[in-house]
């Protein structure tokens, strides 16, 4: 795995002997710093949508359902590398069994339903994931793109508990009574759902840091190697596709309590393809990158609409923007900047802290950022 | 009984469809280990060329060479323009650049032709069991895939694209144009492509019509070995048939997951494909 870091541009030349005579200072637990950092960006989130009003409050709260997706195919697709064209279809499932739990088991509380969409998500993805842990490259492509064609098409089979295409719509009471006139309903959401989001994301930054984030990149590296190595590669791969599920079903669960509706058209392949791009953009192999990609999923919408608005576009262009957009950002990061926005910052930083510290190496930090062109030629 | 049969011949000719969509992606792995996402994109968009080439002319034949024609050019286009960069990279490369392409142009035709249906007309008469269009479709499957085989078997051309395929280095010191032998493996899988399209979409055309047929040909190919054209081409018959059934007996809005099952059940018994052979691949 190492091989494949120090082929990066402007690492090599960096002194390996580095990371050796620099000071351990991290002997904080990784889990109270990311506890730690989700507060502070809890704090930010919450001051953000005090400063601004109930519209930018909702597009915020998306960025964050976004994120958790978006995320969650950062460990699958980038960690592990195992492409998902069906990240959707988890999404689908967990808006779906919140959308049936409000309205068949109102007793159940918010936070009940959202974890139970997480569970049933997982478990599809742990269904998945044993079936495609045999399959690699466009193999897996292929099978994870018609779980995305043919999962929203099940609304059509049950249509008097899943109402067809027209799909569920239903009204969540989420905020306190104490807060009821005091707290906008959209802000009390956005609260909710990067509560959320935050905690799934400390979980997430901790598996990646920890043994199974080393274990998902040694995989996707090299599986031979890896299993000399003693990782037992088809479980890595099962818990890759598993935790990935779980956080498509926590953000489908996220946007289904948003919108109030749960419905077949919001699931087509193509979202599952711009969640591949939001990734693909942000840099793939970092959680980071996860926030980028989510940015730009809700504000390339936002700009192509103004930008429509302004140009008078007609509705058969502005409706297609975003997707072209997304297409386009695909091709061009694959092609000219493989390592994404994240990889470009981080880039950055190590410049930055090789011109300020010239003796002092920082390849111990390059290990974070990976490769997307690292995944073994077949 | 009468039902089966008539899910059977239905098959057939979707089947026949898949076959050539598969065919084509075939055509393009076997020469780049590449699987082209792109695939229905490019069928889409000349079939909305026949489209609009039909509508003002009148003339439906007209519109079928136009189809033909650029979804050849397409294709060449993009091998030489994108393809040609990613392909010495990893997989996972050249599968996000494709499904990238794939979203451009869906929302390129989306943006000139609306993402509104059109009625899209038929070759010959669709009524009846085993009409004149399914014939049409089955038999154009079978000259198109046998004249790809023969080109590929005897010509001195396909033996030059194969040579480009598997052995490049070797073929380049026999002076075999290796880049031009890819590009025009990518024009004639693009027109096999096109020519499926052209079967598949009617009646109705819109920027996603294709997404399904392109699950359904990509299992038929997987199916096959993904390097295999003639495991391809049973793979598409015998998938279409099964799927008509499906559709017919269970209910048409499971074919896409049934399809699904097909391709993880074959995957797991034999991970390369029914006729695909097991290559080591390199560690």
């Amino acid at each position: 795995m190492t091989s494949t870091n120090t082929s990066r541009p402007g690492v090599a030349e960096a002194p390996a002997s580095g990371g050796l005579d620099r000071p351990r200072t991290r002997v904080v637990p990784p889990l109270l710093v990311h506890l730690l950092a989700a507060l502070v960006a809890l704090a930010a989130v919450v001051a953000l949508t005090l400063l601004t009003d109930p519209f930018t409050n909702l597009r915020i709260a998306t960025v964050g359902y976004y994120l958790v997706a978006v995320a969650g195919l950062a460990l699958l697709t980038g960690f592990n590398g195992q492409v998902s064209l069906g990240h959707g279809a988890f999404m689908f499932i967990g808006a779906y069994t919140v959308a049936l739990l409000v309205l068949h088991v109102p007793a159940f509380p918010l936070w009940a339903d959202l974890l139970l969409a997480a569970v049933t998500s997982g478990v599809a993805g742990l269904l998945a994931g044993a079936a495609a842990a045999r399959l690699h490259g466009p193999y897996l492509a292929g099978a994870t793109l018609a779980l995305a064609v043919g999962l929203p098409a099940v609304t059509q089979r049950f249509p008097e508990l899943l109402e067809g295409s027209n799909g569920l719509s239903f009204t969540v009471n989420s905020t306190p009574d104490a807060l009821v006139g005091v707290v906008p309903p959209t802000r009390w959401q956005a609260w909710v759902v990067w509560v959320a989001v935050l905690l799934a994301l400390v979980v997430l930054a901790n598996l990646a840091r920890g043994r199974l984030g080393r274990t998902l990149r040694a995989v996707r590296d090299d599986e031979v190697a890896a299993s000399l190595a003693g990782v037992h590669v088809g479980r890595t791969k099962v818990l890759a596709f598993l935790v990935s599920a779980v956080c498509g079903g926590l953000a489908g669960g996220l946007q289904a309590f948003l919108l109030g509706t749960a419905a077949p058209g919001s699931f087509t392949p193509a979202l599952s393809l711009s969640l591949l791009a939001a990734l693909v953009l942000g840099g793939l192999g970092s959680l980071w990158g996860a926030l980028w990609g989510a940015l730009a999923l809700v504000y390339f919408q936002v700009w192509t609409e103004d930008f429509s608005d302004l140009l008078h576009l007609p509705t058969n262009v502005a409706d297609n923007l975003p997707l072209a957009l997304y297409g386009v950002v695909l091709v061009v990061v694959i092609l000219l900047f493989p390592h994404g926005v994240q990889g470009g910052l981080h880039h950055l930083r190590l410049r930055l802290l090789a011109s300020r510290s010239p003796r002092r190496g920082v390849t111990d930090r390059v290990t974070d950022a990976d490769d997307p062109r690292s995944e073994g030629e077949a | 009984m009468n039902t089966i049969w008539h899910l059977v011949l239905n098959g057939i000719s979707s089947g026949a469809v898949y076959a050539a969509l598969g065919l084509s992606l075939v055509i393009i792995y076997r020469a780049t280990r590449v699987v082209n996402f792109a695939q229905p994109a490019l069928a889409l968009i000349s079939a909305y060329l026949a489209y609009a080439t039909t509508k003002a002319t009148g003339s439906y034949w007209l519109g079928f060479a136009v189809a033909l024609l650029a979804g050849t050019l397409l294709g060449v286009l993009v091998e030489r323009l994108l393809i040609r960069r990613v392909s010495r990279r990893s997989e996972l490369s050249s599968i996000i650049v494709t499904l990238g392409l794939l979203l451009v142009l869906q929302a390129v035709a989306g943006m000139i032709w609306s993402n509104e249906p059109h009625a899209f007309g038929y070759a010959f008469d669709f009524r009846g069991r085993f009409s004149a269009t399914d014939l049409f479709a089955v038999s154009a499957v079978l000259v198109t895939a046998a004249g790809v085989l023969l080109l590929f078997k005897f010509t001195p051309l396909g033996l030059r694209m194969r040579a480009a395929a598997f052995r490049p280095e070797v073929a380049k010191m026999l002076g075999v144009r290796v880049g031009l032998m890819l590009t025009a493996g990518w024009g004639l899988a693009a027109l096999v492509g096109s020519l499926a399209g052209m079967l598949a979409i009617p009646p109705f055309i819109s920027p996603n019509v294709l997404d399904k047929v392109f699950v359904f040909a990509l299992t038929a190919a997987v199916l096959g070995g993904l390097d295999n054209p003639v495991g391809t081409i049973v793979g598409g018959f015998a998938l279409g048939i099964g799927l008509s059934c499906i559709s017919g007996l269970v209910g048409p809005e499971l074919v896409p997951l049934a399809a699904l099952a097909v391709l993880v059940l074959v995957l797991a018994v034999r991970p390369s494909g029914l006729f695909g052979r097991t290559i080591a691949r390199r560690v």
